[in-house]
């Protein structure tokens, strides 16, 4: 679904990403860990170009992602994102958010794209807040939005970049709860994460990442039982001491 | 309960009253009728200053006559007067240059804010051009150079150099706004699939208008005051209207004061629908 080879990005002269190879197949869940300023963030941006890598080659479902990708919205529009700080539109209703996406880039009937969106509200637990706006929504709240946000595209593949980062502890199993549900119905996922019950719960593969280059690819058994390098030993020893 | 000393209630009362005193007032100098009383105030001196100097210079007042400027009663009912003229050319002007350099202006703006380079350095180029150009300059630019070629009129060329001059300022406004919205709408709008201007369209300009709203009024203040320069070019506006009358009367400061309310009046009426209108966004966002 996903094949990266030799990945390298430079934000002017800070290399953000070195020599990246990554494959993930179809229904695969990745977990990527790390530092912060690691490149992990980086790295699934440069998967939808968000982000672009300067040099090495980036595959999605078939089609390589890259200055030449004649139509960069066609790859985006299968695959859903998820940010840190949710990134909901404010000035739309919950069920507009929804189906904006749906509605213009899919070119769907109103009324489908708001069936549709209703479906996805049901599934993130909160059918009753369509018609509010972003900000009467909790944190937790909002981030199931931008999931079912996601989800209306019908998506082949789900970025999650820190998605329970800027939340309050008591909303971030909400969240998870929706995540680990999403993970039970064969999506294709990476994300990017420091909740590491979620990870051993329905990670198939653990990514550890550190100065913009993948230490460690393992998976989650051996990823948290052995860790072959010192660096995510120590990585995970912090993380995991409480 | 524990009584209080008797010199003590004293002692408290005496201070209870200077609060209350002071509070008084602070009450008196904050109401509405106070500041009404000032107002006045400041305006009659104001006045009052005006009325010595034009007695000491022997003026020769004749309000009675003005009236017949904006409204006159004939035999056949009311005639429009030549001042109400000049504020519905002076509107007319507004309204179209000012529709005008919304336009110009929004294009330049996201020709600015544009990755191709080209775009860009066009619209710098065009923006520090005219913004460096004085209004005057700028419209005998149009009105005697572009003018002849083209074969402008003087309305024409008096909308044109409006909008082109404002454009500019109204482009800044446009950028300004666009960029107050938080990257992360970008991203999200991008990750959706959302084309660049369907990223315009459904997500940044409508953002952005909360954003444009206010320095935008002041923007068409603007304009209805720099209007008046076009008088120059003697398009029948209300600055020129003033003048001509002026010069048949030798009535300035009728005249002069006369224009001058009018002009505010017709500001202040915008400024007021505005308010209302931002009003009504709040409530959105």
């Amino acid at each position: 679904m996903i094949e990266i080879r030799g990945l390298g990005m430079y934000f002017g002269k800070f290399q953000a990403l070195s020599n990246v190879s990554l494959s993930v197949e179809a229904g695969e869940k990745v977990v990527i860990c790390g530092p912060s300023g690691s490149g992990k963030s980086t790295l699934i941006r440069c998967i939808n170009r968000l982000e672009e890598h300067s040099s090495g080659q980036l595959f999605v479902d078939g089609v390589e992602i890259g200055e030449e990708t004649r139509n960069i919205r066609n790859v985006r529009m299968e695959i859903g994102m998820v940010f840190q700080q949710f990134n909901l539109f404010p000035h739309l209703t919950v069920l507009d958010n929804l189906t904006v996406g749906p509605v213009r880039v899919r070119k769907m009937s109103r009324r489908d794209a708001e069936r549709r969106a209703r479906k996805y509200l049901q599934r993130v637990h909160i059918p009753e807040q369509a018609d509010k706006y972003p900000s009467q929504l909790s944190g937790g709240q909002q981030q199931r939005v931008a999931i079912a946000r996601s989800l209306c595209m019908e998506p082949k593949i789900m970025l999650f970049d820190e998605p329970t980062s800027a939340l309050d502890p008591e909303m971030i199993n909400e969240v998870l709860d929706v995540m680990v549900e999403l993970a039970s119905t064969g999506m294709t996922m990476i994300c990017v994460t420091h909740e590491m019950g979620f990870a051993r719960k329905v990670a198939d593969k653990m990514v550890f990442m550190e100065e913009g280059e993948i230490i460690e690819t393992a998976p989650p058994e051996e990823f948290f039982n052995h860790p072959r390098s010192k660096r995510c030993q120590m990585f995970l020893d912090k993380v995991l001491e409480h | 309960m524990p009584k209080t000393h008797p010199s003590l209630i004293k002692f408290q009362s005496s201070q209870h009253r200077t609060a209350d005193a002071g509070r008084w007032v602070r009450l008196m100098l904050d109401s509405r009728l106070m500041s009404i009383l000032l107002y006045v105030l400041i305006m009659g001196l104001i006045i009052r200053v005006l009325m010595t100097g034009a007695q000491a210079i022997g003026y020769n007042w004749q309000w009675y006559r003005v009236s017949d400027y904006i409204l006159e009663m004939t035999d056949d009912g009311f005639q429009v007067g030549e001042l109400l003229l000049g504020l519905v050319t002076t509107i007319d002007l507004t309204f179209r240059s000012f529709a005008l350099a919304v336009a110009i202006g929004l294009v330049i703006a996201l020709l600015q804010l544009s990755s191709l380079m080209i775009g860009s350095r066009i619209a710098i180029g065009f923006i520090e051009f005219v913004r460096n150009l004085p209004l005057l300059v700028l419209l005998y630019l149009i009105y005697y150079v572009v003018g002849p070629i083209f074969d402008l009129g003087r309305f024409t060329a008096s909308v044109l150099c409006l909008a082109v001059y404002h454009s500019v300022l109204v482009a800044e406004i446009f950028r300004a706004a666009i960029q107050a919205v938080p990257l992360g709408q970008w991203e999200a709008a991008r990750a959706v699939g959302l084309s660049t201007p369907q990223c315009y369209r459904y997500i940044l300009i409508p953002q952005s208008v909360k954003f444009i709203l206010p320095p935008l009024t002041g923007e068409a203040v603007h304009l209805i005051k720099s209007s008046a320069i076009v008088s120059v070019i003697a398009v029948a506006e209300l600055t020129t209207m003033g003048r001509n009358i002026i010069s048949d009367t030798y009535m300035s400061f009728e005249i002069w004061f006369t224009v001058a309310a009018i002009y505010l009046i017709f500001t202040l009426i915008l400024s007021i629908f505005v308010t209302f209108l931002e009003k009504k966004f709040e409530v959105i966002n």
